[in-house]
């Protein structure tokens, strides 16, 4: 019993422990925006890596899902004949709720996982440490322009993704559930105000920032050898999305209370 | 001079510096020899900083490096690492100007360029090589375009981390001979880890042995065969036999 309750402390302290220097290194990358030097070239880079290269699979996803969405909302809304409301729910649906988290988790998978790869891979292979003795301090050079890339490019590449799943709703719409393509559209404008955009953007930059964070600090913290890089990409992949959905459901009290 | 007085470390239960005290003079090439696993490279990383001590001092020029402007101390000082530790996005130019190109010592980009190229022909390399990429070369020159970076802005203070590990003989004595010309043109001083004898005997001007986390020996590299030291002949003798034990 004792045992047990100790390995449970143990457990609650090294979580804990995990959260503070999680936290730590956040509050690091954050203070570094506010100091000289900053490396403008590192930022374009991760700019197009992190918001350019993930728009086909953030389309991609988005336009299935609007599909879909469109189709479970009519079988949905036939059951009390509410078929009509189809535009206006994937409009609202995929704006305030699935483009930002689904395009999150597509991101979070790729980009998470390929931030950490790098960095891990830099860090085992002394990378890190040349930066260091070649007097620039990693955080500045590697962390910031990745973080600071996918906070300010996520809110874009979910805006688009909304617009490519909206889009894909239409088609299905009007292809194949014989809405008139100009009522879906005016019933798509109509019921969508400019918070619900807003908030899924303002989503999309949290995201962007916690997939990022993850992808830098556990490429830093990574252990040695292939399988310290393996474990860093894993673990990376597996703290951004769980963030992106715990967060997501914090936001969403705040948006939904507000 | 760097001067290092009673540095320790220990990593949980292991004592890796148990009280290292060594003085390097300004200008003399030091190699520091030891069985894998006793420290060397921990020792280096802790005169840079990439590892903190857990008691002793460090000076450098009389000067507490954990008081020193950081930017300044490292400004001084360049550093080959065991893998070459090479920027994989960066061409091979860039990775040689990269201080070059930021920071206190930051020039025009051609300007730092050229640099690069010159740099890559003392250690022995054609311009053709500024604009590939460090995958595309072999492990000798990753280790010359390393060499090459080290010394892009003239340091002071020059460390080599096990400069001929994974390298064939005639490269390990290519390397060996290129650091010790680049040491004495330039008049820098050097410290060297390896347990490479050939590299000891070719680079060195004086020698320290670390054995158990401390100094074991240390003096002049002529000295070394007649040290009367149980532990430094079995080492540079590499016998099996002796008071170091084979399997650590």
């Amino acid at each position: 019993m004792t045992g047990a309750l100790g390995a449970l402390g143990s457990a609650v302290l090294a979580m804990l422990a995990s959260i503070g220097r999680v936290v730590i290194f956040a509050a690091n990358t954050v203070k570094h925006l506010a100091l000289h030097p900053f490396y403008p070239r590192e930022f374009f880079q991760a700019l197009v890596q992190i918001g350019w290269l993930s728009l086909p699979v953030v389309g991609l996803t988005a336009f299935f899902t609007g599909g879909a969405l469109a189709l479970q909302i009519y079988a949905g809304g036939a059951r009390f004949s509410a078929e009509a409301v189809v535009p206006s729910i994937v409009a609202i649906g995929m704006v305030r709720e699935l483009g930002p988290v689904l395009g999150g988790l597509m991101v979070a998978a790729r980009v998470a996982s390929s931030i950490a790869a790098e960095i891990g891979t830099m860090k085992v292979t002394e990378q890190i440490d040349a930066l260091v003795t070649l007097s620039t301090d990693p955080m500045k050079y590697l962390t910031l322009p990745r973080v600071l890339a996918a906070t300010l490019s996520l809110p874009i590449l979910v805006a688009v993704g909304d617009a490519i799943g909206i889009f894909g709703g239409f088609l299905v719409g009007v292809n194949r559930l014989d809405f008139n393509s100009a009522a879906y559209l005016k019933n798509t404008v109509d019921f969508l105000e400019t918070a619900d955009v807003v908030s899924g953007m303002v989503k999309g930059a949290v995201f962007g920032f916690i997939v990022a964070l993850m992808g830098c600090y556990h490429g830093m913290n990574s252990g040695r050898g292939a399988q310290g890089v393996g474990r860093a990409t894993k673990s990376a992949v597996v703290a951004a999305s769980v963030l992106i959905l715990a967060s997501n459901y914090i936001l969403t009290e705040v948006f939904f209370t507000s | 001079m760097i001067e290092l007085r009673g540095l320790h470390k220990s990593f949980g239960q292991n004592n890796v510096l148990a009280g290292v005290d060594l003085s390097i003079e300004r200008g003399k090439s030091m190699v520091i020899i030891g069985g894998s696993g006793t420290g060397k490279s921990v020792l280096l990383k802790s005169i840079l900083g990439l590892i903190t001590p857990d008691q002793g001092q460090i000076l450098v020029d009389g000067q507490d490096v954990t008081q020193a402007d950081r930017d300044a101390f490292l400004a001084r000082f360049g550093m080959l690492f065991q893998g070459g530790a090479l920027f994989d996005s960066l061409p091979v130019w860039q990775n040689i100007a990269f201080r070059l190109m930021r920071g206190s010592l930051k020039r025009p980009k051609d300007e730092a360029r050229d640099i690069a190229i010159e740099k890559l022909r003392r250690v022995g390399l054609k311009s053709d090589v500024a604009d590939r990429f460090p995958a595309e070369l072999s492990g000798g020159m990753q280790k010359r375009v390393s060499l090459a970076r080290a010394i892009a802005a003239e340091p002071e203070i020059i460390f080599f981390d096990e400069p001929t590990t994974g390298l064939d003989p005639i490269m390990s004595g290519v390397i060996n001979d290129l650091i010790r010309e680049i040491v004495v043109d330039m008049g820098a001083t050097a410290m060297t880890i390896t347990h490479d004898m050939t590299s000891v005997r070719t680079i060195a001007d004086d020698i320290a042995m670390l054995h158990a986390g401390r100094i074991q020996w240390t003096g002049p590299v002529g000295d070394m065969d007649q040290s009367g030291d149980r532990y430094i002949d079995q080492f540079i003798n590499g016998r099996a036999e002796g008071p170091i034990e084979a399997i650590r």
